[in-house]
């Protein structure tokens, strides 16, 4: 027990503990938070008349940023398939990230559906025995039961994980793989439930499609270790984090035949829509070229976004698919970037805008965030990589040695034992 | 205030009925020290799990909030519906001209945000004759002083009261439902504001409280049913009731009454001797958006 609270009084230490720029960046933080808990405040006193959804498009910016970071929260399980399923030692190594990654994204997600709620002060409904959930006839109750699954069995994979390494002694096989393969599941699982909270509405003809889920697969496994391969530059630089190039490359070929999947079925879904061009193309039409309203005003406040998308995804498509650019840490991070963004823009608004533009009976509300609505998502963002960053703070000076149980500072971590013995 | 609705036998305490119980004291507790308004709605139960007694008191609760809100005395009622009695609604799409007067009498009567949200439980669109019913040339936004306008028809939307409605089956927290007169209803206490049933809905028929609801305490309409047109607070969704509070009474809905042309028509389905009974024997009935499996109790027709 007294090995719990040396560790929980290191852990505290570890994150006050750091230098110039860590300590900016936590303000920098910090100072997002303020802003997003000011700007909530002030939707909660009047009500989320306060952001620019209005009935005819009743899901906006918010519920977008969750469907993007649910995503995030689902490819961890990209890197953890191949470590633990075929025993591959490069990735084997960085799996934790992923993991505190999933944890935060997974954080955003349950934060974003929060500040969506009309009543935030009566979510307990949901729950069972408090509550009276919807279960299993409301995908929405799903949705919850999954993201919480998936929260907790990463939080006590890392705790497990971590702990034992502080300890200086290896995992358990018996304890970690169970654990590990039912994080498999549960991870395709959360982004699946997610796809089919809207893929089951036939009132929405631009969701209601098979297509769907697979689409958020496949779009998943590129914006997760984007992230992911970007972070692993600044630990290799910062903490001498044993990550070897090969796992970055492996990563980046993984992203690229996801990224591969994820036009196909964007392709094979115009395709659909445009050939057939039944009144089910208007939502498309919306997205990709805009629409005329009854009075004949055009509106096509996505279009640019939608290209923009396009672009992006094709071209980090194409950089991750040539060796010799995907090799090269400036065309791969560019890559990066551009698949971060393509993939926000279409699994955010690109996604949620559209099925309610045009509405259900037709018309067409332009919708744009208000100043609160961008306000309130860097706040939660700013959450979010709060608590990324603590989670690394501690974990990766856990692996690579340096924050030790006190006595078992100077004995060197039996072999095998944790995910990173340098 | 009256509280007779038919209700199955209390069961045993289950051990949720239990715990909410133990929740509940303690807030009623914590209500009366801190007397802040609303609390005791935050804690009550679940519309349907209320005990004859619980449901008085929760009447009682919203007169007072009521008179609180707008100063008015008001009476609220829980009728139940009737049994052997299910409702159905025609509209006659060749007598509609698009005057409106069933939106403003429905806002009226319904207690609807005036403005910031305006809410309007019936929208009225103007379509093409050219076109027919086709969404793609609808307009919602029409003028309506010189109505009807030459080469238009005009077609009335309002919650369809789905014997399978989209709209129930995703709420996470079972606070909308049908009743067994057919009618779907929210419970404005239990709704946690998702808005998954405004996506769910193919007609548009649910709106949100995106504010507090605007309402001038001159214009309330005092006669309430929990269910129906009692005002609503911020944060939650409300729709079309058939007017509850009029027709389990066995009045007709304001729409029907404020109609000019009598385009509109209500009555049992199940008696063979209603108005809507002779629209479906007599006249060949659509449903909007059939393909959806949605089973509309609302049905359009044209007389003539």
């Amino acid at each position: 027990m007294s090995g719990i609270v040396e560790f929980g009084r290191g852990c505290v230490r570890q994150v006050l503990t750091g230098g110039r720029a860590y300590k900016a960046w936590l303000a920098l933080l910090l100072a997002a938070i303020a802003v997003g808990a000011v700007a909530y405040a002030r939707q909660a006193a009047v009500g989320l008349i306060a952001t620019n959804m209005r009935d005819d498009v009743s899901w906006a910016f918010y519920i977008g940023n969750f469907t993007f970071l649910v995503g995030v929260a689902a490819a961890a399980v990209l890197l953890v398939i191949p470590a633990y399923v075929y025993q591959w030692k490069p990735l084997k190594e960085v799996v934790v990230l992923g993991e505190l990654l999933a944890i935060s994204a997974l954080v955003m997600c349950l934060l974003f559906v929060l500040v969506d709620m009309g009543r935030p002060d009566r979510f307990l409904h949901v729950l069972p025995l408090l509550g009276k959930p919807n279960f299993p006839r409301s995908l929405l109750t799903w949705d919850a039961l999954v993201l919480n699954t998936y929260l907790f069995v990463n939080l006590a994979l890392v705790l497990y994980l971590l702990y034992r390494t502080y300890r200086g002694r290896g995992y358990d096989r018996r304890v970690f793989l169970p654990l590990v393969l039912l994080s498999i599941p549960i991870a395709i699982s959360t982004h699946t439930v997610t796809a089919f909270l809207y893929d089951g509405m036939a009132a929405r003809p631009y969701w209601n499609a098979s297509i769907l889920a697979p689409r958020f697969i496949a779009s998943a496994f590129c914006s997760g270790p984007a992230v992911m391969i970007v972070l692993f530059q600044i630990l290799r630089r910062t903490n001498d984090f044993p990550i070897q190039d090969e796992a970055i490359w492996k990563i980046a070929e993984l992203m690229s035949y996801a990224m591969f999947l994820n036009l196909f079925l964007l392709g094979a879904e115009l395709f659909k829509e445009y050939y057939s061009a039944t009144e089910h193309l208007a939502y498309t039409q919306y997205l990709w070229r805009g629409l005329r309203d009854a009075s004949g005003a055009p509106h096509g406040a996505l279009v640019p976004y939608a290209w923009i998308s396009l672009a992006c995804s094709v071209s980090a498509f194409l950089l991750f698919l040539v060796p010799r650019t995907r090799k090269d840490y400036r065309t791969l991070n560019l890559g990066c970037l551009l698949i971060w963004a393509g993939v926000y823009i279409e699994k955010g608004m690109g996604l949620i805008i559209p099925g309610f533009t045009p509405s259900a009976l037709g018309q067409i509300y332009e919708y744009t965030p208000t100043g609160t609505e961008w306000a309130v998502a860097v706040g939660v963002f700013g959450i979010g990589f709060l608590v990324f960053t603590l989670l690394v703070k501690i974990a990766v000076p856990i692996l690579v040695g340096t924050f030790r149980a006190p006595d078992r500072a100077r004995v060197p971590a039996p072999a095998g034992a944790g995910t990173a013995s340098p | 205030m009256s509280a007779n609705r038919s209700r199955p036998p209390s069961g045993p305490v289950t051990r949720r009925a239990f715990l909410r119980t133990a929740a509940a004291g303690a807030a009623v507790s914590a209500a009366a020290c801190s007397g802040a308004p609303g609390l005791e709605a935050v804690l009550r139960k679940h519309f349907r799990e209320l005990s004859p007694d619980e449901l008085r008191r929760d009447l009682a609760r919203i007169e007072r909030r009521n008179r609180e809100r707008f100063g008015r005395a008001t009476h609220v009622t829980a009728e139940g519906p009737r049994p052997g009695v299910e409702f159905g609604y025609g509209l006659d799409l060749s007598r509609c001209v698009g005057c409106r007067r069933c939106v403003y009498a429905c806002v009226k009567e319904n207690n609807q945000s005036r403005r910031n949200p305006q809410i309007h439980w019936i929208q009225v669109l103007e379509m093409e004759k050219e076109h027919g019913v086709d969404l793609a040339h609808a307009d919602l936004y029409y003028e309506a002083d010189a109505v009807p306008r030459p080469g238009k028809f005009y077609f009335p939307v309002q919650c369809q009261q789905c014997r399978d409605p989209p709209c129930v089956k995703v709420c996470p927290t079972q606070a909308t439902w049908k009743e067994r007169d057919g009618i779907v209803v929210v419970d404005y206490d239990w709704c946690i504001g998702c808005r998954c049933c405004m996506s769910a809905c193919p007609y548009g028929a649910r709106h949100f409280n995106w504010a507090a609801p605007t309402l001038p305490p001159g214009e309330l309409n005092p006669e309430q049913h929990h269910l129906g047109n009692r005002p609503r607070p911020k944060g939650v969704v409300e729709k079309c009731t058939f007017c509850i509070q009029r027709t389990r009474a066995g009045r007709y809905p304001a729409c029907v009454e404020a109609c000019p042309v009598g385009a509109r028509k209500f009555g049992d389905l199940l008696d063979a001797e209603s108005e809507i009974r002779r629209v479906m024997e007599t006249k060949r009935v659509f449903v909007f958006k059939e393909e959806l499996a949605t089973h509309p109790r609302l049905y359009y027709f044209y007389a003539t």
